[in-house]
């Protein structure tokens, strides 16, 4: 039942009436990273000072009333005091996660998710199918709300720091039909320095020409976009964030059936920003490059399994930790969330 | 059929706007209008919103028939055209509102949340508007024009302020054309730059609104959302850029809206909505027929072209086959024209009733041939299929193969150690 010991607060959720929808993440927001995975795999480079934790002494608001028939901990259960806390967030890491939830339909995906980011590095966020790797890409940025959890980037919000973020989403995502060019879909890289309702004037056209150049697509500057390959395309997407002209980058599968010309582009794009002190967070589902490819690697199955430098992290034991042993209570608690949510 | 007796004079005085100043003001401002629809429209279609708009014009009816009952009880003139507008506005932009809350509180999908919305709010319509047929002895009687339109009945202060909205409506589309396209391409990016989404798509929509209350007298709300629709997507077929699209799409809806409001002032009891979505049909449907790469003419030219192609290549293959005594070689089976045009073009020559190569001939077969071999051997030493299985994937690639195609083809089989030789006769 090594589970239960290292999910305690889903055995919480699984026998504690539910409250209104909602309500569940509030109580994971407020018990915080300090009861999350304290996993004997769960290396940071960043340092852990240890920290008091009062989730469990303090009950919550009268909003989680509800929640205070909790069932008593398991016997097992370690206490309080030797659990190794973090401090909230770090100032230094490009991004700091904090206790993250995220839930689709009220049905969790992510569950208290706590990383700091080591600053000028290549970073691999690796796991199966569903594991929520995506997820975690699009609730840092905003894009999917949180339902719990904090995120900053170098001690600032989302918000504030918005100009020194870069982002690459899912080729997937979008209608490659659509009706405009190679050139123009960089261009939009640069809209958020044109400014509203301002012409794409000369200068930043240079600029997203410059970037298709390092991506070896400035043939292809004036092609309509679904003339392009899948790796053509994936390299267009690639030179619109260059453009974006970033510190920290998310990548969204950026070498999801790409070709090799692409593949090679790709990560030479990647390595160049390396060197010029940036931080790239790649989801990333090719294990075998993994080493070659990346200096961390963060192993994700709907929590953090392991985390670190990719020469610790990316061992036999943790991949197994993350493709085989998937933690079905897990799963299941996050099926009870959705259906307690939907009231059947 | 009464309005019939019109000569050819008056049909080119109006057309060519001499037709009085009433009548240019309307076919003016319903021209400027169809402008406008085409280009808001074609963010509307990328957007993928069009059905959207329609629901939007349906549900603008219960807004115009509860203008008028309000504004008459209080005693004003039901027949003011902004209070009308207003009205059909507020409950058009209220459907819009009623689709995202079905779509946000149960697991229906768009479709039928439009279908719904559409449905109920022009029901309401209904009702209301027989409410204020039987409750006004005649006041009301002109409400029915909104439904199917009459440019005709149209007042200038009308047509001039129809105009103006166009003009105001299309320039605020081209100013805000960046931030639009990256919305409609990207949302997510855009929402990761910091774009607020949300506040871009009401702008989207209140475009629309603006362009659907303001086309309600002319063309009538059901058909305005051709308007919207099919400009853009006839445009589709003939531009690959944004720009272009837009500005092909704003002619196409101002051609319909021209010829639409023509129409109707010549003949006043035809209904200007239905001319002018004719107009865009036609159009529509030349366009999907006839666009350079889009259209079906060029689709099927391509494609007969590559059968050609291919029946070429099969014939000049066997031939040099036979030429190099290959097992199973046979006479090339194809028709007698083909043969001919063949003939023709100088490729083969008949000799005692059976085919034979010319010399240009032959270095096509040769290169056909070798082709076949190279793809051939690829699939059995790379893809590891049977050689006997290969036969039917080979010869749809034989003859797409490029040049480039053909290099990597021999590098990636000279890296096992296989050579194709030039396929010269023995």
């Amino acid at each position: 039942m090594s589970t239960t010991i290292r999910f305690p607060i889903l055995d919480r959720l699984l026998f504690a009436s539910p409250g209104p929808p909602g309500e569940v993440p509030n109580e994971v927001r407020r018990r915080g990273s300090s009861s999350a995975c304290p996993s004997p795999s769960h290396i940071n480079t960043i340092s852990k000072t240890p920290s008091v934790c009062c989730a469990d002494t303090s009950p919550g608001g009268p909003g989680e009333a509800s929640l205070s028939t909790r069932t008593p901990p398991p016997a097992v259960y370690s206490p309080r005091s030797t659990l190794d806390a973090r401090p909230e967030h770090s100032a230094d890491s490009p991004v700091s996660i904090h206790a993250m939830t995220v839930a689709y339909a009220r049905k969790p995906v992510l569950w208290d998710v706590d990383y700091d980011a080591p600053s000028n590095a290549l970073i691999a966020i690796v796991g199966p199918n569903g594991a929520g790797k995506s997820t975690m890409i699009k609730a840092c940025l905003g894009l999917i709300p949180r339902a719990a959890g904090t995120v900053e980037f170098w001690g600032q919000s989302y918000k504030q720091a918005r100009s020194r973020i870069g982002y690459v989403p899912q080729r997937e995502s979008v209608d490659w039909d659509f009706p405009v060019s190679a050139l123009d879909v960089v261009c939009m890289g640069r809209y958020r320095k044109i400014g509203w309702c301002r012409p794409v004037t000369k200068f930043h056209k240079l600029a997203a020409m410059e970037a298709l150049e390092r991506v070896g697509m400035a043939d292809f500057a004036k092609r309509q976009i679904s003339q392009l390959s899948g790796g053509q395309q994936q390299r267009v997407f690639l030179a619109r964030a260059l453009t974006q002209e970033a510190d920290l980058y998310f990548m969204d599968e950026p070498f999801a059936g790409v070709d090799a010309a692409t593949e090679r582009a790709i990560i030479d794009v990647l390595r160049e920003l390396r060197t010029n002190g940036k931080t790239v967070i790649v989801v990333h589902h090719d294990l075998q490059t993994v080493p070659e490819y990346f200096d961390h690697v963060l192993l994700l199955n709907m929590r953090i399994v392991a985390s670190g430098p990719v020469g610790e992290v990316f061992t036999a034991d943790n991949l197994q930790k993350t493709y085989g042993g998937r933690l079905t209570l897990l799963a299941e608690a996050a099926e009870a969330v959705a259906r307690a949510a939907k009231g059947n | 059929m009464n309005d019939l007796p019109i000569n050819f004079e008056e049909i080119f005085d109006t057309l060519t706007l001499q037709g009085g100043f009433n009548t240019n003001a309307v076919i003016l401002g319903t021209t400027l209008l169809g402008i406008a629809a085409g280009v808001i429209g074609s963010f509307a279609l990328l957007r993928k919103r069009s059905l959207t708009a329609d629901a939007l014009s349906h549900a603008t009816l219960p807004g115009i028939a509860g203008a008028f009952l309000i504004s008459t009880s209080l005693g004003y003139s039901g027949r003011s055209m902004p209070l009308l507008m207003l009205g059909a506005a507020i409950t058009g932009i209220l459907g819009v509102a009623c689709i995202h809350l079905i779509l946000h509180h149960s697991r229906l999908k768009e479709d039928a949340a439009i279908g719904i919305v559409l449905s109920v709010f022009f029901g309401i319509g209904i009702v209301l508007l027989s409410l204020v047929q039987t409750s006004s002895s005649g006041g009301g009687a002109g409400l029915n024009h909104y439904i199917y339109g009459q440019a005709a009945a149209m007042t200038r202060s009308d047509a001039v302020l129809m105009g103006i909205i166009g003009i105001v409506a299309s320039l605020a589309a081209l100013i805000m054309l960046k931030e639009f396209m990256v919305v409609c391409f990207n949302e997510t990016f855009a929402r990761s730059t910091g774009l607020p989404v949300w506040l871009i798509d009401s702008i989207m929509l209140g475009l629309v609104v603006l362009i659907t209350v303001s086309g309600l007298q002319a063309v009538g709300l059901i058909l305005i959302v051709a308007m919207i629709i099919i400009p853009p997507a006839a445009a589709r077929f003939w531009t690959d850029r944004l720009w272009k699209l837009v500005l092909i799409s704003a002619i196409i809806g101002g051609l319909s809206g021209y010829a639409g409001a023509s129409i109707s002032a010549l003949f006043p009891r035809k209904p200007a909505g239905a001319v002018i979505v004719l107009v865009a049909g036609s159009i529509f449907g030349l366009s999907m027929l006839l666009a350079p790469t889009r259209g079906i003419l060029a689709d099927t030219i391509r494609r007969l072209r590559l059968k050609l192609l291919i029946a070429r290549d099969h014939v000049l293959e066997s031939l040099y086959e036979i030429e190099l005594q290959i097992d199973n070689a046979s006479q090339p089976k194809a028709s007698i024209i083909f043969i001919k045009l063949m003939t023709m073009r100088g490729w083969i020559m008949k000799t005692n009733n059976t085919l034979a190569l010319t010399d240009s001939g032959r270095t096509q077969g040769k290169r056909i041939h070798r082709n076949h071999q190279l793809w051939e051997q690829y699939l059995v030493s790379y893809a590891d299929i049977a050689p006997t299985h290969v036969d039917w994937s080979v010869d749809q690639v034989e003859h797409v193969l490029t040049d480039e195609l053909i290099a990597e083809l021999e590098e990636a089989l000279s890296q096992r150690g296989i050579t194709i030789d030039n396929g010269d006769p023995a």
